[in-house]
C-alpha cells in the first residue's frame, strides 16, 4: 500500500498516468452529464410548486456541491503536503483552486438564477447559506492571489496551505448553515432522514449529474496537475528527456 | 417551443444551463492550455540552452 502511494506520488510516475486516466474519467463524465440534462430539461415531470424553473436544480446542485468537494480536496492535500512535505499534493492543492473557484462561481449564478422567480431577489444577503458561498469564492480568490503573490513555489506552497486549511472551516458551515439557522434555501434535498425531499422520478438525472460532474471534475484536474508538475519540475532530467522524446507532448 | 420557453422560465432554465456549459468549456480550455504552455516554455529554454553550448 504504501509502495504503492509512494509511487503514485513520483511526478514522472503521476504525469503518465494522469495522462492515461483522463480518457476513463472524461467518457463517463460526458455520458452521465447528457443523459442528466436531456432527462432533467425534457423527460422528468415539474414541480408542483416551482414549475420548470425547478429544472435549474441539475446544474445548481452537482456545481455547489463540486464548490464544497473541490475545497476538501485542496485543503486536504494542502494539509498533507504541509506536513508530508509530498511536492505533488501542493501541485493538487494549487490546480484545484481554478477549478473551484469557476465551479463556486457557477452555483452562486445559477442560486442567483434560481433565487430571482423563486425568492424575489437574485442574491438575498440575509441568507446564510448564500453568504458562506460567496464567502467560499474569496477563499478561492485570496488562495490563488497570495500563491500568485509569492514567487517562491516552496514559499507559496506553505503560506497558501495554512490558508487554504483555515478556510476549510467554512465548507461545513456552508452544508449545515440551512440548519443552524434561519434560512430561505432549502435543507438537503437528496441525502436525509426519511429519503429525497423530491418526486422519485426526478433523482436519477440528479444522481447522474452529481457523478457526471465529479467525472469531469477530474479530468480538468487531472490535466492541470499535469501543468502543474511540469512546471514544478522543469529543470529536472526527466522533464528534459520527455521534452525532447517525439512523443513528448500527449 | 414548448421546451424553450419551460412555462414562463426558459430564460432563467436555459441561461443556467449555457453558462454551466460555457464554464466547463472554459475549464477544459485553460486546463489545456496551461499544460501547452508550460510545455512551450520548457521547450524554448532547452533549445535555448542547446544554442549556447
Amino acid at each position: 500500500m504504501w509502495k504503492f502511494l509512494h509511487r503514485l506520488a513520483s511526478p514522472p510516475h503521476f504525469y503518465a498516468l494522469a495522462a492515461r486516466m483522463i480518457p476513463w474519467f472524461a467518457i463517463p463524465g460526458l455520458l452521465l452529464i447528457a443523459y442528466g440534462a436531456y432527462a432533467g430539461l425534457f423527460v422528468v415531470p415539474m414541480d408542483y410548486q416551482q414549475g420548470d424553473a425547478f429544472r435549474i436544480i441539475y446544474v445548481h446542485v452537482p456545481a455547489a456541491y463540486l464548490s464544497m468537494m473541490t475545497y476538501m480536496v485542496m485543503a486536504i492535500s494542502a494539509g498533507i503536503g504541509l506536513i508530508w512535505r509530498i511536492k505533488l499534493s501542493h501541485a493538487v492543492a494549487a490546480a484545484a483552486a481554478p477549478i473551484g473557484a469557476w465551479f463556486t462561481f457557477l452555483a452562486l449564478f445559477t442560486g442567483a438564477v434560481w433565487g430571482k422567480p423563486m425568492w424575489g431577489g437574485w442574491v438575498i444577503w440575509s441568507d446564510p447559506r448564500v453568504v458562506s458561498e460567496w464567502i467560499l469564492l474569496l477563499l478561492y480568490i485570496g488562495y490563488m492571489a497570495l500563491r500568485g503573490a509569492i514567487e517562491d513555489t516552496a514559499k507559496a506552497d506553505r503560506a497558501s496551505a495554512v490558508l487554504a486549511m483555515v478556510g476549510a472551516v467554512n465548507v461545513p458551515i456552508i452544508h449545515f448553515s440551512v440548519e443552524w439557522w434561519t434560512s430561505v434555501h432549502q435543507g438537503a434535498t437528496l441525502i436525509r432522514k426519511g429519503g429525497p425531499a423530491m418526486d422519485p422520478a426526478m433523482v436519477p438525472p440528479l444522481i447522474a449529474m452529481i457523478f457526471g460532474f465529479s467525472f469531469i471534475f477530474a479530468v480538468f484536474l487531472l490535466r492541470r496537475v499535469r501543468a502543474e508538475v511540469l512546471f514544478r519540475e522543469r529543470r529536472t532530467r526527466w522533464v528534459k528527456e520527455l521534452v525532447m522524446s517525439p512523443e513528448g507532448q500527449t | 417551443m414548448e421546451a424553450l420557453s419551460m412555462g414562463g422560465y426558459g430564460a432563467y432554465v436555459w441561461s443556467c444551463y449555457g453558462l454551466t456549459a460555457v464554464v466547463m468549456i472554459i475549464c477544459e480550455w485553460r486546463a489545456r492550455a496551461r499544460h501547452r504552455q508550460v510545455y512551450r516554455d520548457i521547450e524554448v529554454r532547452i533549445k535555448a540552452l542547446g544554442d549556447t553550448q
